[in-house]
């Protein structure tokens, strides 16, 4: 059995290209899901990509969370579907109320756009099974609102719940302690900033360290 | 036909860099009396008799502002 990873295109989403190469690159099957159609078309796993939905306009994310797409991904999520946000992805997956916190514009105000080491903090999510824990990752971030905020209590909660699932080495955009990435109450949706699916291969990215990411849904997938 | 306006603020404790940057080229430009900025955002509603206090909050709260991050107000101008 071939794993089916669906990949969201809203307009103005960049990085859905690269993300159906990175689930090819891990063995499953890229099925492209457009923004205006709900039908999930049976997916295992959703991605939602990097990219500058709807122009940002509003607040980053604000407008494609209402996309009908994303109606059937909170659906499909509340009844344990992976779902993996990149960076635009993430912000997605925080204004639906899938994920806790929000991203804010970068501390210092520059837009970010460097590789850089990515600790895992949480191995126990459908998105870091494959790592050992504290493994660290070198991949790319590019991102002018990437700075991670939420209030104590919820920051409190999710260390806790063991629910910060990335942290940066170097912290390039002040994030609140360091936060990277964050998955849900029922570890199958996960969110970042940096994005695993451009660190697929040496040939153009700095490494081959997103791969895990997909491996990990793919086992999860598969087992099931 | 009325106008309503809605007024978004980052939340106190929140950290805006925009308004600390604008303070900063006040500072240069000579207008040293202004110690804080915040930047928010005003939306302006040309709404019908349907659209009541309760449809406008819900309004803000769903979709104008990010409560995680943001507060609102609403007031009305009249017609």
């Amino acid at each position: 059995m071939t794993a089916r990873v669906g990949v969201i295109t809203f307009p103005g989403t960049l990085d859905d290209v690269d993300a159906a190469r990175a689930a090819r690159l891990a063995g499953a099957e890229a099925v492209s899901l457009w923004h205006a159609d709900a039908d999930l078309k049976g997916v295992d796993a959703v991605v939602v990509p990097g990219g500058f939905s709807y122009g940002d306009y509003l607040r980053a994310g604000a407008i494609a969370r209402f996309a009908p797409v994303m109606g059937s991904v909170i659906e499909a999520a509340a009844r344990g579907l992976p779902v993996l946000g990149i960076c635009n992805g993430f912000q997605v997956l925080c204004e639906a109320g899938l994920l806790p916190g929000a991203l804010t514009r970068n501390a210092g105000l520059h837009f970010v756009c460097r590789d850089l080491w990515l600790q895992v903090a949480s191995t126990t999510t459908a998105w870091t099974s494959r790592y050992a824990p504290g493994t660290e990752l070198l991949v790319p971030l590019k991102s002018g609102e990437g700075r991670y905020v939420a209030g104590e209590a919820v920051l409190d909660t999710l260390e806790g719940e063991d629910r910060v699932v990335f942290r940066y080495r170097d912290n390039p955009n002040g994030s609140m302690r360091d936060i990277a990435g964050v998955c849900s109450a029922n570890r199958r949706v996960v969110g970042l900033m940096p994005h695993p699916e451009h660190a697929t291969e040496p040939l153009t990215g700095p490494s081959d360290d997103g791969l895990g990411l997909f491996y990990s849904a793919l086992d999860l997938v598969l087992a099931a | 036909m009325a106008r309503v306006v809605v007024n978004v603020m980052p939340k106190a404790e929140i950290l805006d860099p925009q308004g600390q940057a604008i303070v900063g080229a006040l500072n240069r430009l000579g207008h040293g009396g202004v110690s804080n900025v915040r930047q928010g955002k005003r939306f302006e509603l040309e709404v019908d008799d349907t659209v009541d206090d309760a449809t406008v909050a819900e309004i803000a709260e769903a979709l104008l502002a990010n409560t995680v991050i943001e507060d609102w107000s609403v007031s009305r101008e009249p017609s």
